[in-house]
């Protein structure tokens, strides 16, 4: 078992791809760094934080994109913005398998913000762009830094989610909230709650997620191989299919206080335990419980 | 930010062939090292761009030891550090050149 | 500018809009014929029924009238920073408006947003945004974050911040700053329902927001980079 968890960006794109089939675009050697960061005395990564590059997964063409979450939260600057929708371009014009987006990032790099802001904007309209022309786009979230903020959005624009227990998504950060708010509302230290609220576990059973791994490459890189023929369906069938999804969402669990509240709901007879099961037998006890 | 520049005389040509490599994560106590080959007339030329000012001494010397332990010609090793230790950036420095001529990429 | 007032500017000839609470949306008549309007009051903070609410109306303009434009008039403060929100999975109701916007644009509907008020942080990434084009109003506040709560949470000094805003737009308040980045194509003033019948006839050309930041030399890099890695060699 290798943990995705522990490892760092580089570490996960050569132990999930195919071995010695990836070729980096814009390599660190280009130095192609963040032109904002030295005026905030800030440190850049020659990478600015993103890894972008073309590999195979199980032989297929894939292109394939991971965030360094050591490097700022991996949050998206200019550059880093502009490395992703190169990317999710250069699939329109090659049409790869898939498109994989192994995400680690806490939304808008706010030493760049507006670039940020921007930059995840047209990330957005260029995975919509890209699944309209038929090419999926997979997310595989497992990561310390979790995937916030405008990521959290975007992450949801894609066709699949793999999640490990250890990931998060969501939009804002309990930090956030709880400062903005306060502890009553979001007690950002109490790591149950937090992981009951945005982590793996819950994001499958709700729905947001689409399959739940243990915290191990090889098991992330087994669920890709899997979504590998995933069709994107934009059609307005599909659209009104997810809309009454997210309708009966709010109308079942909207007066709910708690996930474990929800995962009652569902039908699951010890919530309570679910936090303390390995993936498998996570998997096992949730069976045909999924919202 | 403070920028060192340091070069090292007297090293043994590397194979031209090996690849760059990138080891480490720019990150609180971390730092990355960027090694590639570069005609240099035989130098082994290290730049450091650091968020930890006045610790020049300190780089010196660990980057003395370091040339010791690998006597290179002809690499440019690039480094963005934010506050490692000395023995972190030992660490980082050696496993970069073992990627560097091991020739993993 | 008020919204009703703003509304009789760009509809002179007159519009159906209904308030309900901080959501309001109806149709407006133009020359150009019938426009689609969605949008919020009050600096709506944009939760998962606000964000459900504008996916409904986009389906239904998509299966009812097909080929309407959409105007978004949305006036918010952000996301709602909630428990709940986070819970019920607010970045995915975001999404699914973002994918019901797609399905409209997709399906021949122009989308055209309108910052007639504030747009900030993750309440503008799921409106305006989303939009075709993107106007503002001079008036607009747009931005991601305070520079005083940019400073605590990057621990760069206030005033380091406040100095540099003063040279570089790109992370201080100001829809001036986006403007110059390419996010807002041009401000409206003047006769509003003009500047509308314009943009309902510029043509629909995929994102070029990168180019207009390029040239605009508020965002040096982003286009090159992006095209770089379009076509480095494989």
């Amino acid at each position: 078992m290798t943990s995705y968890y522990e490892a760092s960006a580089r570490e996960r794109l050569h132990a999930l791809l195919d071995k010695d089939s990836f070729r980096e675009f814009l390599p660190p050697t280009e130095r192609v760094v963040s032109p904002h960061l030295v005026q905030l005395d800030t440190p850049a990564a020659f990478d600015d934080g993103v890894i972008v590059g073309r590999a195979t997964l199980d032989g297929r063409p894939v292109l394939v994109a991971a965030q360094e979450g050591g490097f700022m939260g991996g949050a998206v600057g200019e550059v880093h913005g502009a490395k992703l929708v190169g990317l999710l371009e250069r699939a329109r014009d090659e049409k790869p398998a898939a498109v994989l987006l192994l995400v680690e990032s806490g939304g808008v790099r706010l030493h760049e913000a507006n670039a940020g802001l921007i930059g995840v904007s047209e990330i957005m309209r260029a995975v919509l762009a890209l699944r309209s022309e038929g090419v999926p786009v997979l997310v595989l979230d497992g990561g310390q830094f979790g995937c916030f903020g405008g990521m959290g959005i975007v992450a949801r624009l894609c066709d699949a989610i793999v999640m490990s227990e250890e990931g998060r998504l969501g939009l804002s950060g309990p930090e956030v909230i709880e400062t903005t708010c306060g502890v009553e509302e979001f007690d950002s230290r109490d790591r149950a709650l937090v992981w009951r609220t945005v982590g793996g576990k819950h994001r499958y059973l709700l729905g947001e997620a689409d399959a739940l791994v243990a915290d191990d490459i090889a098991a992330f890189r087994e669920a890709a191989i899997g979504l590998l023929d995933t069709t994107p369906d934009l059609s307005l069938a599909a659209l009104a299919a997810e809309h009454e999804r997210l309708g009966a969402r709010l109308q079942k669990f909207g007066a709910l206080r708690d996930a474990l509240d929800i995962w009652s709901a569902l039908g699951v007879a010890k919530p309570e335990k679910l936090p303390l099961l390995e993936a498998d037998a996570f998997n096992a006890v949730v069976a045909g419980k999924r919202a | 930010m403070e920028k060192l520049t340091f070069e090292f005389f007297g090293g043994a040509p590397v194979n031209a062939t090996c690849a760059p490599a990138l080891v480490g994560v720019v990150g609180s106590g971390n730092l990355e090292v960027l090694i590639e080959p570069a005609a240099l007339d035989g130098a082994c030329a290290i730049e450091i761009l650091t968020a930890a000012r006045g610790f020049g001494e300190t780089w010196r010397a660990v980057l003395d030891d370091f040339f010791a332990r690998h006597k290179l010609a002809d690499v440019r090793i690039s480094i963005n550090d934010v506050g490692a230790t000395p023995a972190v950036v030992a660490l980082r420095l050696d496993q970069a050149v073992e990627d560097f001529l091991g020739g993993e990429k | 500018m008020d919204v009703k007032i703003l509304l009789k500017q760009l509809f002179p000839a007159g519009h159906d809009v209904a308030f309900d609470g901080q959501f309001f949306h109806g149709t407006g008549e133009t020359p150009r014929g019938k426009v689609a309007i969605i949008g919020s009051i009050d600096a709506a903070p944009i939760g998962v029924e606000l964000a459900f609410r504008m996916a409904d109306d986009v389906l239904k303009i998509v299966r009812d009238h097909p080929g309407r434009p959409i105007l978004l008039l949305v006036d918010t403060q952000g996301q709602r920073l909630s428990r709940r929100d986070e819970l019920l999975g607010i970045n995915g109701y975001m999404a699914h408006l973002a994918k019901c916007l797609q399905l409209a644009r997709n399906s021949g509907h122009r989308i055209i947003g309108l910052v007639y008020s504030e747009a900030v942080s993750g309440g503008f990434l799921a409106s305006s945004l989303l939009a075709d084009r993107c106007y503002a109003l001079p008036e607009a506040q747009v931005k991601v974050m305070n520079l005083p709560a940019m400073s605590r949470i990057t621990k760069i000094p206030l005033e380091r911040l406040q100095e540099l805003s003063m040279t570089s737009p790109v992370f201080a308040p100001g829809v001036l700053n986006y403007l110059k980045m390419g996010a807002v194509h041009s401000l409206w003033d003047g006769d509003l329902s003009e500047r509308l019948a314009e943009a309902l006839d510029a043509p629909a050309e995929g994102d070029r927001r990168r180019q207009w930041g390029e040239e605009r030399e508020g965002r040096k890099l982003a286009r090159s980079v992006s095209e770089r890695v379009r076509h480095a060699a494989s």
